[in-house]
């Protein structure tokens, strides 16, 4: 599965994007899994409710399944206009 | 409908005056330039990130919403990225529509969703170093509007 991050969530990890190997069924489930790797996701996943996420680039939630996802991004709230 | 995500300037007159022409059903075109704002007097320039290919399509589908919602003749959406000097236009919207009324809200509704649903993230440069923009709650509510 392909993750990639924005702003300052690509800045606290250090990476625009990855692959990442996992049997995650939910965003959730992906982040522990992310979090519990090291220092640098735990301080990017810290606190979600500053995040937000995209599956296969539509605007998604955490609780959300990802069976069939190929795309995750997390990034913070949208700056536009 | 043309939605572009650009790096290169807009030139906001040009685009007006080539945005719904010769289409003799329209009475009313609105637009809206925004502008890169220096705030402290400091700012040396902001940086725009956003997210190529979801950028496109969630501007369309708000697009395709605003025409869902209103009797447009056209819209028009350019919104840029990379960095940008203060005083230079971000993104520009355009409506078109047999009424002003239609055209006027339209416009307001898209700006109000490409603030806070299109994947666009701003960093501001200036002297004493670069610090990502905050989206704003008033923002998030502003969608309530609609």
């Amino acid at each position: 599965m392909n993750v990639v991050y924005f702003a300052w969530v690509r800045e606290r990890i250090g990476l625009p994007q990855e692959t990442v190997q996992t049997d995650a069924a939910t965003v959730n489930d992906l982040i522990a899994e992310l979090k519990s790797r090291e220092e640098r996701y735990a301080a990017a996943f810290a606190d979600t409710s500053a995040l937000r996420v995209a599956l296969d680039q539509e605007l998604s939630d955490f609780d959300a399944p990802l069976a069939g996802v190929t795309e995750v991004a997390f990034f913070p709230p949208m700056t536009g206009g | 409908m043309t939605v572009r995500v650009q790096a290169e300037p807009v030139d906001a007159g040009a685009e007006l005056n080539g945005f719904a022409q010769d289409r003799h059903d329209v009475g009313a075109v609105v637009s809206f330039t925004g502008v890169v704002r220096d705030t402290q007097g400091d700012l040396q320039e902001m940086l725009i990130e956003h997210y190529p290919g979801m950028t496109e399509s969630a501007i369309t589908k708000i697009a395709d919403e605003a025409v869902t919602r209103w009797d447009l003749a056209d819209v028009l959406v350019i919104h840029r990225y990379g960095p940008l000097k203060p005083g230079t236009p971000i993104m520009m919207v355009a409506t078109a529509a047999a009424h002003r009324a239609a055209a006027f809200e339209a416009a307001d509704f898209l700006m109000d969703y490409l603030k806070s649903r299109a994947p666009f993230w701003k960093k501001e440069v200036t002297s004493k170093g670069a610090a990502w923009v905050a989206a704003k709650d008033a923002d998030e509510d502003a969608l309530k509007r609609w």
